[in-house]
Formats: structure tokens, sequence, C-alpha cells
């Protein structure tokens, strides 16, 4: 299954990709091991994230997801961006291939990951849910031809 | 924009050769087992096509099966050898880790059945010996199966070396040589081989066809009931077009097969000598011997697809051994076989060539390609890791 364009397009011209020297809130997500990994940086004032921007390693649905989410919290207040999902993702994507889906639960948690960084460094302990995209299967055993004979 | 087609490991353009049978032999509808001129003009056609191919593997034609590509007749091969063996005894097949799946999915298929298989492993760089295959051989051995080529990494296996192994042993011996005919000069009978799949679109010819060579001597069990066609083998009206296209495509590759070969190879070496200059790279596979028009390289930091996709983008079709773009989630098991580790075989990048490409198209790769490796490292964690990591141990 190919990708939507605007996967495609997110891809091509990732929005917010960098880093945030002086972030207020910084979470990784992923595993090499598995192909993906996403760090999200943050910058909140007043309870509103004003700035972020990631880096990730992986496919283009990874990056093109991690650059979706990331201009789907900008501008928001912390609470709303908790209830991000990565269904959110995918549908303001258009779409992503079933093998794929893992890539915006990764988004969904590198989000969630740099907000409960910045409420660490101010001290609150956020219970985070237990990282779901392991049980979609970071690494699920499941095996493909290329080359077809 | 500039297109470059370097994924001709995954499949060829046809050759004008291959086009030209194929339009010649359009109005040849009769079918080849009836008694009249229609049906005596296709039976000439399809005879005439055995017999080139044959001729470009050493084989008789009466030895030369004509299937509908190369998967076909892996499964074919190796079930068909399975079942010979076990009325002999015998339960125990020789592979490799690098197969291609059509071997290795039909393999795990007979395991379920009671077989046993033992999967040799590879040198760093890609190679299993003759030695390996000896010390592997049991009494209960009746079949090895391996390939003579390698679709990811190109590396050439000791196939004839194997096959007199084999030959001593009193094993039978099959090899997918998917990635080799066309490509590379085989003697069936001069390298010891038993069987041998093909797939016609590999070579510039047309999907869905190819053959599998059985030594004469060897019966094995029918593929489909239902006529006599393929000496009753594999039932079916006969595929005339696709064989007469073929049987052209075969001999129009193997043509000036040297010179052919000189040329990939030295579009082969520029590429892989200046990609290597990029840092962090490795070669996947031995340089020698080594398919003439394979490239496959490792790149740290970044993941296949992306470099895929991002290659696309500028004109250039290629492959990667990555996770993701197999439609699973682990990395090619031809490169893990290598002892990659999980982290860097996602990295990998395979460039196959084949005569149609020119030294302009691998200026181009190389013109865009450490561009794009910047680009996709720039905003991946984990080069920035190991970036940091070398400045912590200078």
């Amino acid at each position: 299954m190919p990708y939507s364009e605007e996967v495609m397009e997110h891809f091509k011209n990732p929005r917010n990709v960098g880093k945030i020297e002086d972030a207020d809130g910084i979470g990784e997500v992923g595993n090499a091991k598995c192909g993906d990994i996403m760090k999200m940086y943050i910058k909140v004032k007043d309870n509103i994230i004003t700035d972020v921007k990631f880096n990730t390693y992986g496919c283009a649905s990874a990056i093109a997801t991690s650059s979706m989410a990331t201009e789907l919290i900008k501008g928001k207040p912390i609470e709303e961006a908790l209830k991000l999902t990565n269904k959110a993702v995918v549908e303001a994507l258009n779409g992503l291939p079933p093998v794929k889906i893992h890539c915006s639960v990764l988004a969904e948690e590198a989000i969630k990951a740099a907000i409960a960084d910045y409420y660490r460094r101010k001290g609150i302990d956020m219970k985070l849910d237990d990282c779901a995209s392991c049980e979609i299967g970071c690494c699920h055993k499941k095996s493909a031809g290329d080359d077809h004979q | 924009m500039r297109f470059v087609y370097v994924d001709n490991a995954a499949t060829t353009p046809m050759s004008e050769k291959a086009k030209q049978a194929l339009f010649d032999a359009i109005d040849i509808f009769g079918n080849p087992s009836s008694m009249h001129s229609a049906g005596v003009a296709a039976f000439r056609s399809l005879d005439s096509s055995r017999q080139r191919i044959a001729k470009c593997l050493g084989c008789e034609p009466r030895e030369l099966y004509f299937t509908s590509g190369g998967s076909e007749s892996d499964n074919w091969a190796i079930k068909g050898a399975a079942e010979l063996m076990s009325r002999m005894g015998k339960n125990h097949i020789i592979s490799t880790k690098i197969e291609h799946h059509a071997v290795l999915h039909t393999l795990q298929y007979l395991e379920k059945r009671g077989y046993e298989v033992t999967y040799l492993d590879v040198s760093s760089d890609g190679y299993v010996t003759a030695e390996q295959v000896r010390d592997a051989i049991t009494d209960k051995t009746g079949l090895v199966t391996v390939m003579y080529a390698n679709n990811e990494i190109g590396t050439i296996q000791p196939v004839a070396e194997i096959g007199a192994v084999c030959r001593e042993k009193g094993v039978l011996f099959h090899t997918d040589a998917v990635q080799a005919v066309g490509h590379l000069p085989i003697d069936v009978k001069k390298e010891n081989i038993d069987m041998l799949s093909l797939a016609a679109h590999k070579f510039h010819g047309p999907k869905g066809f190819g053959a599998l060579y059985i030594r004469k001597g060897i019966v094995l069990p029918n593929l489909i009931e239902g006529g006599a066609q393929e000496r009753g083998l594999r039932a079916g009206t006969e595929n005339v077009l696709l064989a007469a296209s073929a049987a052209a495509a075969l001999e129009d590759a193997l043509s000036n097969l040297d010179e052919k070969n000189r040329r990939i190879a030295e579009m082969r070496d520029k590429l892989i000598d200046n990609i290597l200059k990029i840092e962090r790279t490795r070669l996947n596979g031995g340089r020698s011997p080594r398919l003439p028009g394979n490239v496959s390289i490792c790149f740290e930091g970044i993941e296949g697809e992306s470099l895929l996709l991002s290659l696309d983008l500028k004109g250039i079709c290629a492959s990667s051994g990555s996770a993701c773009t197999s439609g699973s989630l682990d990395p090619s098991h031809v490169l893990l076989a290598l002892g990659l580790p999980h982290e860097i075989a996602h990295g990998s990048l395979r460039i196959s060539l084949s005569d149609q490409n020119t030294m302009e198209d691998v200026d181009y790769i190389l013109s865009v390609l450490p561009e794009i490796v910047n680009r996709l490292r720039d905003m991946s964690p984990v080069w920035e890791k190991i970036k940091q990591e070398e400045q912590q141990q200078p």
C-alpha cells in the first residue's frame, strides 16, 4: 500500500524539524533496533506549548507522523496536547498503511514523554500509559519477501 | 527530472529483443497439444523456445520444465525432492541462512511436516563453502539447496564445488539461480547441478515465466495434475508467447556477456568506491565473487526506507533491506545473517544495475546521494548519539 499524498508531503517537507537547546521538556521514544526513534522538544509558557521541534530516525511514515504530531500540538494548551491520539495523527495524514500504524503511536508517545519530562522538571510526577507501541508490535515477527520471484 | 532505474534485482524492463519476440509470436494462438496446423505452429514455437533456453544452460530440452516463475520453480524443486527423499527414508535438508523466501518459506513448510533442515551460516562477507556443506551431510540428507547468487548482497556461491560434494555423496542438489541466469555463464552439467530455478523477468524477459531444470533420471512428483504438458509433470496449456519472449531475452542477455559484465562491474565499482567515502558506511557482501550489478551498502544513523523514498523523489528507483520496505518490521534476514546489528541493517540500500544503465546514471546517483544522507542524518537522534560518542572517545 503506497503512502498518501499527505504523508509524502510531510516526509518531503517535514515541519518543525530540529532541536530546542533550552527546551522545557524532552521526550525520546522508540528503539534503534526496531528502526524508529523519535525525540521531541517542547517550550512551554503559561501552560501553552509555544514551540515544538523533533528529530526522528525512521521510515517515511515515522518522519511524517512526527511532523504532523508537532503541527497538531503547536500553540495548544498542555491538557489539549495530552489528548492527542495516534488516531488523530493518522486521520490528519489521510491514513497510514496498516504496518505503519505503530509510527503514529510512537508520535503520540513522544509528545506525552516530552510533556512528562516537562512536569518532572517542575517536580510533578505524571503517570504515562504503558508503551502501547510495544504491544502493537515494535519488533513483532512478520516477514514478507522482497524481490518476489 | 532524470529517471534512473537501479532496482534490476527486483525486476528488469524487457529488452528490445524480448519485446520483438513477443510481438512476433502474438498471433501464434493454437494449443500446442492440438493436432491441427494451428496447434503444430504453437508446438514448434514452444519447442524452439525450450531448445534455445536449454542451450543457454547447457542442458537437454527435455530436462527443462516451464513454470510461472522462480518461486514456483523453487517450491516444486524443494517439495518434490522432499517427497522423493522420504521414500528413501531420508528427512534432512541442507540450505543457507541467506536464501530467498521462496526457498526459506518452503523449507519452513517442510519443517512443520517433520523434515529437518540445517541452515548453514554464511561468513561475514556472505559466502558458504563446499566444506560446510560436506560437514553437514549425514546419512539422512536427501537434498542440498543453495542459491547461486544472493539477491540482496550479490555474493556468488561456490555452486560447482557444492555440486561436486553432493554428487560424490549421492545427495540431490538444487540451486535457486534466479539472480544468476542471464547474468553469469552457467553450465548445469559442468557445475553438477541437479535442479535449477530461473525467472525470465530478472534478465529482461517477461514476468510470469520461469523454468525448472531437472536433470534427467530424477523423477520429480507432478506439480499440477491434468494433462500431458511439461512431460506430464505440470499440466496446463503452455504459455507459448512468454516462452518465445523469454528465450529471446536469455539469448540476448548472454550475448557479449563478458563485455557487458565488465562495463556493469565498472559502474558498480565506481558506485561502491564513492559511496564508501561517506562516513560510517559499509559494503554488505564481499567484493568478489559478486554479481556485476550489485551494490549493497549500510548507512549508519538512517533508516533505509527514508533513503529509498528520498532517492525516488530524485527519480532514482532503488531498494532497501530495511524492515519498512519489506512489509515486515524486522530488517532483512540476509543482512542479519552477516552478523550486522539490527540498527545497522535498517540503514541498507541496494542499487542493482543492468546493461541498460549508464555511467551518467552512476554520476547522477553519486551527485544526489550524499546530500540525502546528510539531510536524514541531520534529523536523526541515532546519528546525534553516534556523533556524541565519537566526541567522548576520540
